[in-house]
């Protein structure tokens, strides 16, 4: 790769991080993740098996990018993210039972993950190996960061603990609201409120 | 009979799909601008839903035992199809309703809603009539949320809303607040 292209690929790979973080300004990907974000831990599972799903369908869809008939395009997308989902529920049921019994289904529903398509469709398919490679991961990162500042305010709030580690003490009562569903729209509209009201004061 | 009445009601108020799950949260954010479109959506979801289930336990009976590891992937190669033959059928069948349901007819193959009940389905070990009722049940549920939203977005259009929380974070707040007053519906039958 030459010097331009990698300083590409470092743009490419931090504009997910932050500035365009997909759950925190894109608003993508939230269905399959919302409800299993109650824990530190299942956040980390989630993002890294959403992270691992993207960067692997981003480096097919991009090496295939010349073989693809466009009319098709959408479906053999869809089949290449359904054959790394695959991969990672097999992975996670023999390496982790534990966590991938709490996420259940919700694991598979990785295929259906707007954002997953959304960059295969955007960038993946129009870019070189490396370039799509730095986006996914990227876009992966970031999402994963989303979902564990999401899982890590609310296992605090909601369990008094972080990664199973009590920290708040006895006389702490746990928000029992932050670990049920509604806890996890509830912590993202108020980190997009939070995000919007510090991009003011810049 | 009380053991359908029983997956009805689970499926579409205890745990409903959009506000217990937060599946199909896209469509749940993105068209339910207005009340006559958001019915509409959630018509045509119940119809995909219904045949998905159909397909699904045809899948699952004769086909999947043979190939466990096939599950996800012909589980969506389905909806794409019956989502691209729906739209199809209706195209000839009735015209008028072709042209209301525009955009929303191919966008219901992304509904995470439909993948998710024919994965909860298998998981459940649901028979056909009880699958059927399963997901009739879900898609009312889906239609249910779509409307309440959407009734409370086109009063809340009017209203005074800061400027920092309109948009993205306002329509999180609703769908927090109705989250919570769905949770009520928990106690709704014995050992639920």
């Amino acid at each position: 790769m030459a010097t331009g292209d990698r300083r590409y690929a470092r743009v490419e790979f931090s504009k997910g991080l932050w500035r365009e973080n997909p759950v925190f300004v894109a608003v993508l990907g939230l269905c399959p993740s919302m409800a299993v974000t109650n824990t530190l831990t299942n956040a980390l599972v989630m993002g890294g098996a959403t992270a691992f799903v993207l960067i692997g369908s981003s480096l097919l869809v991009s090496l295939l990018r010349r073989v693809v008939p466009r009319p098709v395009r959408i479906s053999i997308y869809i089949i290449v993210i359904a054959t790394y989902v695959t991969v990672v529920d097999f992975l996670l049921a023999a390496y982790m039972p534990v966590a991938h019994k709490q996420l259940g289904a919700f694991i598979s529903l990785i295929v259906v993950n707007c954002l997953i398509l959304g960059r295969q469709e955007a960038f993946a398919s129009r870019q070189p190996v490396g370039l799509a490679l730095a986006d996914a991961a990227g876009m992966g990162g970031g999402f994963a960061l989303a979902l564990c500042m999401i899982g890590a305010i609310r296992e605090i709030l909601g369990m008094g603990s972080l990664l199973g580690v009590p920290l708040l003490g006895d006389n702490f009562e746990p928000w029992a609201i932050m670990v049920l569903p509604p806890g996890g729209v509830l912590t993202l509209a108020g980190l997009l409120v939070l995000f919007a009201w510090v991009r003011q004061r810049n | 009979m009380d053991d359908l009445l029983f997956i009805f009601a689970s499926a579409s108020v205890i745990n409903n799909f959009t506000l217990a799950y937060f599946l199909g949260l896209c469509p749940f954010l993105g068209v339910t601008g207005r009340i006559d479109t958001a019915l509409r959506l959630g018509l045509a979801t119940i119809f995909v839903m219904m045949i998905t289930a159909l397909a699904s336990w045809c899948l699952n009976t004769w086909v999947l035992p043979h190939a466990p590891y096939l599950r996800l992937i012909s589980f969506i190669v389905v909806i794409a199809s019956t989502v691209q033959f729906v739209e199809m059928a209706i195209r000839k069948l009735s015209p008028a309703l072709f042209r209301a349901l525009g955009i929303f007819l191919p966008l219901i193959t992304t509904n995470c809603a439909i993948l998710g009940l024919a994965l909860f389905a298998t998981n459940r070990g649901y028979g056909l009539v009880q699958g059927l009722v399963f997901a009739f049940g879900a898609g009312v549920g889906f239609t249910l949320a779509l409307l309440i939203m959407a009734g409370i977005r086109e009063e809340s259009e009017l209203a005074g809303v800061p400027a920092l929380v309109r948009g993205a974070a306002m329509s999180f707040f609703i769908a927090a607040i109705l989250s919570m007053a769905f949770m009520g519906f928990a106690g709704l039958f014995h050992g639920s």
